[in-house]
Order: structure tokens, then sequence, then C-alpha cells
């Protein structure tokens, strides 16, 4: 990370600028140059062609593409006519912030792209091979020459060969691999039984009989590949999200040095750096306020909602937010020293529950490959020792057995209903990040919820509002329009005519005041106003109007639109509900019995959170965690699955195995509904491709599996589990937003 | 007989054009953004024209 100077603070925020001009410029030699950009805040095509055109327009640029499925761009321009730093303001002065990275670190995952062409090669060969066979088949019924049938086999073995050799280079590969580490995969039958049955097929076809079965490897191969790009796909789609996100955390502060103000990126502050901290920042570091009164919201770090006035002299941890007013921070620790390492640490300690997960697809394999092989060899000796049969034909019957069980459904089975599910749920702004999170989330059967930002919105609303006369409602909030804080705020939203009132006087920390009428009218807090001291029910301001009784407003935070009609689904559908909270247990509280979740604890510290969740799964429960903030990130790793909003402190969104977008509840309920719904088609398709074995292994057993037959069995037990998986789309309840 | 030397030739020659047209767009990267590919047919131009949009 370098430092780059700093330019004058510009509307577009600072923070953008982290080694614009550093390495992730790609100087392409020519006198051009090149930048990938990370784009947040990219939805449709529209936005697209904004950026696009936008760019395009600025002399010097020679391109500007964007990706949407990724969420990049890459601009390419005449290096000296325009700068890279300019072209990133044009995007950010659309409303979309564009973080430069190094392409190669996320450059198109080759392997998917192999598998691709493999899975070309493959669809092309089965389509022609099967051309033939058909004819051959339907030959058998009619009267195809002897002749014609053996240039059909020559013609099939010319086309399958070299693709049999290209498109099996994946299991091939894997199969070796897995050999050499003296370990038994799914791809080690499917090898065997690929090359078993080419070598047979060319050796039948030189003999000039008929169990040639070139259509069958080939076919095989073409589903194989299939399922293999499909689970690709899914994977290579959560890592690039993972990586979307990883991306975009980096960010910079402004740090006043001796030559004025510099732009750092946060991975470079070091303890001692004096920084500039700007109303709506979030503290890079720890540290102690030097200059400057403020409000700070430290919801996403603790949970607690109550803004936390400070003063010089007060220490304030990273990733609050200041409210009010500007401030001066000396970073008191930076990197290990901070509350988000002891964070880190926790998560890494928390680490393992997940780990330990087996999907069922390996689970399938681990039972499967051994018995494919013992199924073959079993075939073998049955016909020469007990029937006596020449070792030619029992070998024939042997691969005829390894043939049809080959996993061809059972390869496609999974990574068909995870396509369809995630498809689904994608649609909704519902975003995997990791590959088997559905298959762990369709397991659980707690959930638990983080009250703050998760269970409630980040607005606070005003909770005595019928307590207080309109009047005074309209006077507070008149003087509460000229402040930032977040209980002034909430108040203007509340109040349907603020009274208008010049000269407002702001003591940032302690309130507000101003002279009507020759009175004084103070809106604060309690000491301000001068109120008498008492028990506080959670965040409050007091307004006091001359020598009248101060009137105390009571505000709280709402829970999302949705909320209960959320939970209420969810405890039908017998999830067990729970809230694990940082916030005041009275606030935790009455959320809770709004709800009627009687499992609820407030005050917890984040190694409280974790605790709490190992002993839910010490007593055998597999747990779900819902949650935002910095205090929810080791809970989130400790959880058999975690689920984050999109408005989630990074390092949780990092952690969580799904980020749903959008500001309701409903997405949890939709996740863990198809997960569970995604779960009952694998297993339905895992018992499918049973069944069909259960079927297709005595016919090969008894040798009465001809190719004709082996080929029919392939095709309809790989279409129906595909059939299956795809009955999973459905039509997604209609969600408005 | 005959139709044969014709028909399968030409089947195959058909799969073969095919295949190499697939892979020629999977090389030029055709299939890098199919969300974004879905959305630009609705564009009025596929390359912006400066002078309307620097408008």
């Amino acid at each position: 990370m370098s430092v780059v100077a700093a330019a004058p603070p510009s509307a577009v925020g600072a923070r953008d600028r982290r080694a614009i001009d550093g390495p992730f410029v790609d100087d392409r030699g020519d006198g051009t140059a090149a930048l990938d950009a990370m784009v947040e805040g990219l939805h449709c095509g529209g936005c697209v062609r904004r950026i696009e055109s936008t760019l395009a327009a600025v002399p010097g640029v020679i391109s500007a593409r964007v990706n949407l499925s990724a969420r990049r761009m890459s601009v390419h321009w005449r290096a000296g006519e325009v700068d890279a730093r300019a072209l990133l303001e044009r995007v950010a002065a659309l409303g979309f912030r564009a973080v430069p990275f190094a392409p190669s670190a996320t450059a198109a995952d080759p392997e998917s792209r192999r598998l691709l062409r493999a899975l070309a090669v493959a669809g092309f060969a089965a389509a022609n091979v099967m051309l033939l066979s058909v004819s051959v088949w339907s030959g058998l019924a009619a009267d195809m020459d002897e002749a014609t049938r053996r240039l059909f086999h020559w013609l099939s073995a010319l086309i399958a060969l070299p693709a049999i050799v290209y498109a099996s280079q994946p299991f091939v590969r894997s199969a070796v691999g897995a050999l050499a580490r003296g370990a038994l995969n799914m791809d080690v039958p499917i090898t065997l039984g690929v090359t078993l049955a080419t070598a047979m097929s060319l050796f039948e076809t030189m003999a000039g009989r008929g169990h040639v079965y070139f259509d069958a490897a080939v076919t095989l191969l073409f589903f194989l590949l299939v399922g293999r790009y499909l689970d690709r796909s899914v994977r290579g789609r959560a890592r690039s999200l993972a990586e979307h996100l990883v991306v975009l955390r980096g960010t910079t502060a402004t740090v006043l040095g001796a030559g004025g103000p510099t732009t750092v990126a946060v991975d470079a502050l070091a303890p001692g750096m004096v920084l500039a901290i700007a109303p709506g920042d979030r503290l890079p570091a720890d540290g102690v306020v030097i200059a400057g009164r403020s409000d700070i919201d430290a919801s996403l770090v603790t949970g607690e909602t109550a803004p936390i006035a400070v003063a010089p002299g007060a220490a304030i941890f990273a990733g609050t937010i200041n409210r009010s007013g500007a401030l001066r921070v000396r970073i008191t620790a930076a990197g290990a020293g901070t509350l988000l390492a002891e964070m880190k640490r926790l998560m890494v300690a928390a680490e393992g529950a997940r780990a330990r997960y087996v999907r069922i697809a390996d689970r399938v394999a681990r039972l499967y490959a051994p018995s494919v092989h013992i199924a073959a060899a079993a075939a073998f000796l049955f016909w020469t020792a007990v029937m006596a049969a020449p070792w030619q034909e029992a070998l024939l019957i042997a691969i005829a057995v390894l043939i049809v069980t080959c996993p061809c459904a059972l390869g496609l089975a999974v990574p068909a209903v995870q396509v369809v599910a995630a498809g689904r749920l994608f649609r909704q702004g519902i975003l995997l990040k990791e590959a088997d999170a559905l298959e762990r989330l369709a397991v659980v059967d707690t959930v638990v919820f983080d009250k703050t930002g998760t269970l409630t919105t980040d607005d606070l609303v005003l909770a005595n509002r019928s307590a207080i006369r309109p009047a005074d409602l309209d006077l507070a909030a008149g003087l509460a329009l000229h402040s930032r804080h977040p209980l002034c705020r909430a108040l203007v939203r509340t109040a349907p005519q603020p009274v208008p009132i010049e000269s407002v006087r702001e003591e940032p920390g302690c309130g507000l005041s101003a002279t009507i009428d020759g009175a004084i009218v103070k809106l604060g807090n309690r000491a301000y106003v001068g109120a008498e001291a008492g028990p506080a029910a959670g965040p409050e301001l007091w307004l006091a109007c001359g020598n009248a009784a101060p009137v105390r407003f009571i505000f709280t935070d709402a829970l999302k639109d949705d909320a209960a009609a959320s939970i209420a689904a969810l405890a039908a559908a017998g999830y067990d509900l729970r809230i694990l909270s940082g916030d005041r247990p009275e606030i935790v509280a009455a959320r809770a019995a709004e709800l009627g979740i009687r499992a609820w604890q407030g005050g917890v510290a984040p190694a409280g959170k974790t605790q709490a969740l190992a002993a839910l799964r010490a007593a055998g429960r597999r747990v779900v965690m819902i949650g935002d903030g910095l205090n929810d990130a080791p809970a989130l790793r400790a959880a058999d699955a975690s689920m984050s909003p999109s408005s989630a402190i990074d390092i949780s969104q990092t952690a969580a195995d799904v980020v749903f977008q959008g500001v309701r509840l409903a997405p949890v309920v939709e996740t863990l509904a198809v997960a569970r719904a995604a779960r009952r088609r694998i297993v339905e398709n895992v018992a499918l491709a049973f069944l069909y074995n259960a079927v297709a292994v005595p016919l090969a057993f008894a040798g009465q599996v001809t190719p004709l037959i082996a080929a029919l069995f392939m095709s309809a037990s790989s279409i129906a589990v595909t059939a299956n998986a795809l009955r999973l789309a459905g039509r997604p309840r209609r969600t408005a937003r | 007989m005959t139709a044969l030397a014709f028909l399968i030739p030409a089947a195959l020659g058909l799969g073969l054009i095919g295949l190499a047209a697939f892979l020629w767009a999977l090389r030029s990267g055709q299939f890098e953004d199919l969300d974004g590919a879905a959305e630009r047919i609705l564009y009025d131009d596929e390359r912006p024209r400066r002078d309307r949009d620097a408008a």
C-alpha cells in the first residue's frame, strides 16, 4: 500500500483514493494505461450504460467496459491525456463507488473455461456418435448390412477417441492425483470405466463385433462435465463475491501531519498519528479524541443503540461512526492492538464448526467409489469362477457393470440442485458466499438473531409521542432541524411542522439552544437542560422552554417492517428462535416481547456470543447466526451457518455465508425455506441415482446390458435428476421492496 | 449407401462448425458477463456516441 498525496477534499469521498496512481494502474507500454476496479452499487443494465457512456465521453479514453456479472469495470486510456483519479471521480459522481484492484488476483477462472471447452467437445462427440449409434440400433431391427454397421462403428471410433482423450482430462488428472495420495475418489471409477469401455469398444470394432460402447462413454463424459461445470460455477460465483467484498473493504483515512493532511491506507496507520474524522466517517483505528465534540454511533460495534457523546480525552473504537461534529483523533492502537484485531482473533478461535461439515456429495462418494470397484470385480470373479465363462466374456461383463454404475446421475444430482437454488436466491438479492452454505443452512434447527440492525432498523423512533404536546414536538423539531445528531434527525422525521427558528447554537455532545421571544429554549441531554437526575430508559432528549418543566422525549429502535411476520413464519416452520444482543437488557426485552421471542440475552460481549453458540451446539443444536455488527463477527464464524444483511459492517459480511440485500427480514425466511427444499431435492436425486443402480447393476451383472440399454439408462437417469432439480426454481414469492 | 456418403460428412461438418463457433465465442470472452450481455441488447447503441453523450 503506498501513500498518495492528498488532494483537496471533494464531494466524491477521499477514502477511495487509495494508491490510484500506484500499482493498480497497468501501464501497457504502448503509451496507454488500463485500470480494473470493483464497482459497488451496480444493479442493472442502466447502471452499466451510464458508467460506460460517461467514461467513453472523457477525451483520451479508448474503451470502458463494465462487467455486470462480476460487478467490475475496466478502463483503457491514453496515458497522459487523462488521469486515473479523474476517471474514478467521474464514476463516483454518478453515485458508484469504484475501488481499483489488481486484476491478476481475480482473473477469470481458467479451470472453469477448461471444463467448458471439454464440455463442448464432449457434447459435439456425444451428439454425432449417438446419431450413428441410433442408426445401428434401428438397423438391427431393419436390414442394415454388415459393412455399413462396421463403417458406422469405425466412424464412431474416429469421433469418440479424440473427444474422449480431450474431455476426460479433468477426471483423469483428479483420479491420478487421488491415487498418488493413496486415496480413492469418484473420479477413479469414472476414469477406469471410461478408459476400459473405450479400449473394449475399440477392440470390438476391430474384431467386427457389436459390443461397442463409444456412445455410452462420450455421453457419460458429457453429463459428468455438465455437473462438474455447474458445481464449479456455483463455487466460482461464491468466490468472486467474497473477493468483491474484500476489495471494497480497503479504505483510507486522512492523517494530519506536519506537511498538512495526507491520505493514507488504513493498513498503514500507526499509533501516534492524528486523524481528521468528518461527520459520517467510520473510525479506522482505536484512538483518543484530542479536539472536537461529537456523538459516536457504536451500534455496529457493540449493538448499543444510544449514541455516545464524546469530548476531548474520550476513547473511541474502530468501526464506530462519527455522527455530528468533526473530530481529531490520536491513534492509540492500530492493526494488532485494536478491537477489530481482537474480533479477528475470536473469529479464528471460533472456526472449525463449519470446516468439519462434510458435503452430501462427498459422503456419497466415500461410499460409492469403493462399491463400484467391488461390484465390477465381483462380476468378473463370478463369471470366471462360478459360471466358468472365458475371461474375455467375464471382462466384458465386468466393464458393463463399471459403465452402468458410473455416477452419471450422481454427478449431476447435487450441482444441478445447487445451481437452481442459488439462482432463485440470487434473483431476490440473496447472495451465497460459500458453496456449501445451502447444505449447512438446511439442517439448522435454531435461529439466533442479533438485535440492532438485524431485527431493528438503524433509525430510531420517538417512543412516547402520545405523551408530548404537539406544540412541544414542533418546537423541539424546529431546534433539531439544525443538528445532525441521530436523535435530532429522528425527531424531525416525527414532527409534521417544525417551528422555524433562526440562529440556533449547537454544543456538540450536549445539545442545542436558541432564544425565542426572550426565553431561552434548550434541547439536549439531561444535564444540559437542567432536569433532575433519574434512570434513563434508553436514548432520550429533553426540551426546556424558559422556566417550564423540561419535557422528555424517549427514543427507541424500531423493528423492521416485516420482522413480526418473518419471526412468525420461522416459528411456524419449527425453528427455535433466540436473540443475543450487545444492547442493554431492558431494550432487548422490549423488542423480544414485541416479537414473542422468549429466549433472549442482552448485554452480551462478543466472546459471550460465541460461548452461547458453543453451548447451543454442545447441546446438539444446529445454529444459524444472523447479525450485522462487528461484535457479531466471531459468532457468525462460530455458528453452523450464518447470514448478514448487506448493511452489515464489512468484516461481518466477510464472515457470513450468505449476504442478503434490502432492509427486510423476509430473505432469512426465504433462504431457510429454499435451503430445506434444496436438501430434499438433493436427497431425492441421490435416491433416484441409487434406484437406477439397483435396476441396472443386476442387469449388467447378469450380462444382459447391451450398449442400447446402457445409453437409455444413463440418459433417463440424468434427465430425471435434472428435471427434479428444476422443480426447485418454482415461482418465488413476490417480495415488495 | 451413396446418400450416406453425403449425409455423414454433412452432419459431422455442421457439428464441427457449431463446435468451432462455440470455442471461438468462449475464447473471445463472450461468456465472461452473461448478465450484462442480456442487458446490452436493450441499449440504443452498443458504442456510445461522443457527440451525444458528452452533451
